[in-house]
């Protein structure tokens, strides 16, 4: 899965071969974690803060992902408020030692998606205080416009509500996005499944996808991580390939001319 | 005084900083400190003087999606 100079994805500036990021959690355990991260070609990995009297946060996880060489991207999960979001990403910025955030700022609980609204009072916040905002946001054109229009050169549209795994719940909205926004960096985050979901996405023109659940939650994730590799590299070069237009009548592929039994009439 | 440290209601003398109490409670780094919801830079805990019923977060790396 080479990659060309020329066809890297860019996240604020900075060129990466990879187009799947990878999140850290879920997995059966710490060595399978660092072993699907590795086999899923990943450049860049998704982590977190947390109490440091819960269960495994500290340093022997942090050594687990520095081991791995990636590069960083911390996440406000679980935030619900503007104010919730904003002390959290100043708190990662100061461990993880960028200034890169992936924001997620919930207002549903139940299919835990995004308040657009605090999002982008927040986004202008970080943006405004140096961060390099990489907001998850609701597949909503306008939305994205929007957080485009504060100064965010990437936006992570949801494929479907977070662990769902049921892949791109609104092809059309995405493709809208992607026309529309046609310089931003698009990464679908949330809601993959399956490597074919991945791929759709590449094909649809988003640069990348990010996914965890998807690797973290199958059978074998290792083999899974693998099998999305292939994926994201199948669907980039897919897209760039560009595709026949779709009918809606029938086209024989094999002449006509010289056909036998044919009489006329 | 009565702080909230993580959650939980903890008893410290008054006129500890902010830097003295999380050493005393043994935080290990890599962390970050939050006072009352608002994220206190390292350099500043040495100098900040949380007050009675104050509530701290001290926050270290986990897994995330």
């Amino acid at each position: 899965m080479e990659t060309t100079q020329q066809d890297k994805l860019n996240i604020y500036g900075e060129s990466f071969d990879s187009r799947l990021l990878i999140g850290s959690a879920l997995y059966p355990s710490p060595q399978i974690m660092q072993d699907a991260i590795k086999s899923s070609g990943a450049d860049i990995v998704t982590v977190s803060l947390r109490r440091q009297n819960s269960v495994a946060a500290g340093e022997d996880f942090w050594q687990l992902i520095k081991d791995t060489g990636l590069r960083v991207l911390p996440n406000t999960a679980g935030c619900h408020s503007v104010k919730e979001v904003v002390t959290l990403a100043q708190m990662c910025r100061e461990v993880f030692q960028t200034d890169w955030i992936k924001l997620e700022l919930i207002g549903d609980e139940y299919n835990l998606q995004p308040d657009p609204i605090g999002l982008l009072e927040a986004t202008d916040i970080l943006l405004k205080d140096g961060f390099k905002v990489l907001p998850y946001c609701t597949d909503d054109l306008v939305l994205c416009q929007r957080l485009a229009d504060l100064g965010c050169e990437v936006l992570m549209p949801w494929g479907a509500p977070i662990g769902t795994g049921k892949g791109l719940i609104n092809p059309y909205n995405l493709k809208t996005i992607r026309e529309r926004l046609p310089e931003q960096t698009l990464i679908v985050d949330a809601g993959l499944g399956l490597p074919s979901h991945a791929c759709q996405a590449l094909e649809l023109g988003y640069d990348a996808v990010l996914l965890n659940s998807a690797v973290a939650g199958a059978g074998d994730p290792v083999a899974m991580g693998s099998a999305f590799a292939h994926a994201v590299s199948a669907g980039r070069m897919s897209y760039k390939a560009q595709a026949m237009p779709e009918k809606d009548v029938a086209a024989p592929s094999t002449p006509t001319m010289g056909m036998p039994f044919w009489h006329q009439n | 005084m009565k702080l909230i440290y993580n959650g939980e209601d903890i008893q410290v003398d008054a006129h500890l900083s902010l830097q003295q109490i999380i050493v005393n409670k043994g935080a290990k780094p890599p962390f970050a400190v939050a006072l009352n919801g608002q994220f206190v830079p390292a350099g500043l805990l040495p100098e900040t003087q949380p007050e009675n019923g104050d509530s701290i977060e001290v926050l270290s790396p986990i897994q995330g999606g």
